[in-house]
């Protein structure tokens, strides 16, 4: 078997805590807002990045966004990934889950030569899990959803992975080609290689692409691209809670706790 | 725009996938049904159940019973077990056949895999975990419901041309509709075309959960962090109330608990009567989870952690502090009613 050639998908997202709603326009303030790489997408990078040292090969990682967004890469080709690619074009804006496995297949297919594609099983913020799914159906391979750990068989062209189902799990395997999505917490991704880094930022093989360079039909993605749309927007209604602070002692809280709950007693 | 493999004038109906699992109906299934019944109720749509196994065609009558006016059954061998491949395929055949309008998916893992891959296999559009649905007056379009970006907003997603209109839906969101077992419904079996080649992938082994199944639960007693993987009390409250104990993401990540017990956006969905929230920060990631219940009561030891924003009774106290005497309360109180 030729080299492992493993692809991870990263997207970057709002850190979850900065996230603030504007309670005027019911949008979201993104102004100066930190952002990170999908919890999930770093155990899918560091499942990629063992996966390589086990059985050598090289990491790709790919991920679609704004040009700032290349930081973020930087800093996976800091943790180990060898080459990294953004599809950037303002085409590519506003895409649902079917536009963007579109997008994301059609720049895994230019990159070439893959066998293994790693996603996180869903992002913090849209939190579908439809990517991962999606970027198979387009490449027509097997996928593995929501793995927990995953071994290539060296010499068979095949993965076994431990899929989690709701309270139990099962054990599957796969040819390759294949895209599995990667559980949270899977792993702990380790930390940026300070030496790597300085390189990752002066020469670190970083290619940006636009909708040209990939081949894509102009009418499938984007916004344009969109089957669902967007047709409005409300602010979630607070559900009406008492608030009530009771206080005292534990003994004292305790007890005027349970005269309000008599009802569930 | 990418076009959908049959158009809107083609497709009727409302379609629910009753996923089964060994021979059980997922309880995620039964609630899509009841809330399509309502839906469709007042408008002459067709509420069909697609079940897709091995022998399941007994499972039929209880989806009947919660409300479809048509069962259709594939049963194959080889649809024995889930399978991405053998599913999406049996089931990609069955609705390219049919031409439903809508079709509704309960949000489980196998749910999700399978709605990714068939709504890009049929080219259309897919609304992913949904917190409510509703036909459109005008046009009877699907609109689904969806918590934005900080659990702040809630976003309304339609798909207008594409078909069929694809939405998923996590468990729990809706309730399980009483079954009437007078009611009557057609059972009808269809062809599957299904070769082993069709299948890339083997399952080794299959494990089903214990069993644990929080989103039924009447009461919940929840810990998080501050609990610092001390369910003792936890335990001993919730068995006196005859509930169930949940946890945020923090004790299983830990592993002080299994990930069947995780309330939230990775985890489930409940609805309880009774929700006791100790030592958890209600980050809204959790408080998704949580929201649908009656009365939240909230212990933490930090007086501006914002799940005191999202509780009826507050206390702001060291939750090994107040469990002990709240314990003894409880049990006094149950005395007093004669206990349970
Ligand atoms: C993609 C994604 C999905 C996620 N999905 C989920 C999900 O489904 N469910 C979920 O829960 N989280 C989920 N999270 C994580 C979530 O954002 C929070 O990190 C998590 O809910 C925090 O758990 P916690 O409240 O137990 O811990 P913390 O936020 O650390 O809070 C601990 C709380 O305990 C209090 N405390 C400490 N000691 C005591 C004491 N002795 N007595 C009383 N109070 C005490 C503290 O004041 C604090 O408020 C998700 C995150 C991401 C990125």
């Amino acid at each position: 078997m030729r080299p492992l050639h493993i692809i991870a998908c990263v997207k970057v997202v709002p850190k979850p805590e900065e996230i603030r709603v504007d309670s005027e326009t019911w949008t979201i303030q993104r102004d100066g807002v930190r952002s990170e790489i999908n919890p999930p997408d770093m155990n899918a990078l560091e499942m990629a990045l063992a996966l390589k040292e086990q059985h050598g090969g090289r990491v790709t990682v790919v991920a679609m966004g704004p040009p700032t967004f290349v930081l973020y890469l930087r800093l996976a080709l800091a943790m180990g990934a060898d080459e990294a690619y953004l599809l950037s074009d303002r085409a590519f804006a506003g895409a649902d889950t079917l536009a963007t496995s579109y997008t994301l297949a059609q720049g895994i297919r230019k990159i070439g030569d893959y066998d293994l594609i790693l996603c996180g099983e869903e992002s913090s913020d849209g939190a579908t899990a439809q990517v991962p799914p999606g970027i198979a159906e387009w490449l027509n391979t097997a996928q593995i959803t929501y793995a927990e750990d995953l071994e290539v068989l060296p010499g068979s062209g095949m993965v076994k992975a431990r899929r989690e189902l709701t309270g139990g799990y099962e054990v599957i395997q796969a040819p390759l080609p294949c895209v599995a999505s990667v559980k949270a917490g899977a792993n702990e991704p380790r930390f940026m290689d300070m030496e790597r880094k300085a390189w990752a930022e002066a020469e670190g093989p970083l290619t940006v692409w636009t909708a040209t360079d990939i081949d894509v039909d102009p009418e499938m993605i984007g916004l344009p691209g969109s089957p669902t749309i967007v047709d409005g927007v409300a602010q979630a209604e607070a559900s009406e809670r008492k608030r009530e602070f009771l206080a005292g002692t534990p003994e004292e809280q305790a007890q005027a706790l349970v005269e309000r709950l008599r009802a569930y007693l | 725009m990418t076009k959908s493999l049959y158009g809107a004038q083609e497709a009727s109906a409302i379609w629910v996938y009753l996923e089964q699992n060994q021979g059980r109906l997922t309880g995620v299934s039964l609630e899509l049904v009841g809330k399509a019944r309502e839906l469709t109720d007042g408008r002459s749509i067709p509420l069909v159940g697609v079940l897709l196994g091995d022998q399941v065609s007994g499972l039929a009558q209880e989806a009947i019973a919660a409300g479809a006016d048509e069962v259709r059954v594939a049963d194959h061998p080889l649809l024995r077990q889930y399978t991405t491949d053998g599913y999406t395929k049996a089931f990609t055949e069955l609705i390219l056949a049919g031409k439903p309008d809508i079709l509704l998916l309960g949000a489980t893992p196998n749910g999700r895999d399978l709605a990714g891959r068939l709504a890009v296999r049929l080219r259309t559009g897919l609304t992913a975990d949904c917190t409510d649905l509703r036909l459109e007056e005008d046009t009877g379009l699907l609109v689904g419901e969806v918590t934005g970006f900080g659990g702040g907003i809630l976003a309304y997603i339609k798909c207008p041309d594409n078909r069929p209109q694809m939405a998923t839906v996590r468990p729990g969101v809706f309730a399980v509709p009483a079954p009437d077992g007078a009611r009557q419904g057609k059972v009808v079996s269809v062809p599957v075309n299904l070769a082993k080649e069709d299948i890339k992938v083997q399952v080794l082994e299959h494990v089903d959960g214990q069993g644990v199944d929080i989103t039924r639960a009447q009461v919940l007693v929840a810990a998080g962090r501050g609990c610092q993987g001390d369910l003792a009390l936890i335990n001993e409250l919730a068995s006196l109330l005859d509930g169930e104990v949940g946890v945020s993401r923090v004790p299983v990540d830990e592993g002080w608990a299994s990930r069947d017990r995780m309330i939230g956006q990775t985890g489930y969905v409940t609805r309880p009567k009774l929700a006791i929230v100790c030592g958890i920060s209600g980050a809204f990631q959790f408080s998704v989870g949580i929201e649908k219940a009656e009365t939240i009561v909230a212990i933490n030891t930090d007086a501006e952690a914002p799940i005191f924003e999202q509780a009826d009774y507050c206390i702001v106290d060291d939750m090994f502090d107040v469990l002990p005497p709240l314990i003894e309360a409880v049990k006094r109180a149950r005395g007093g009613n004669g206990g349970r």
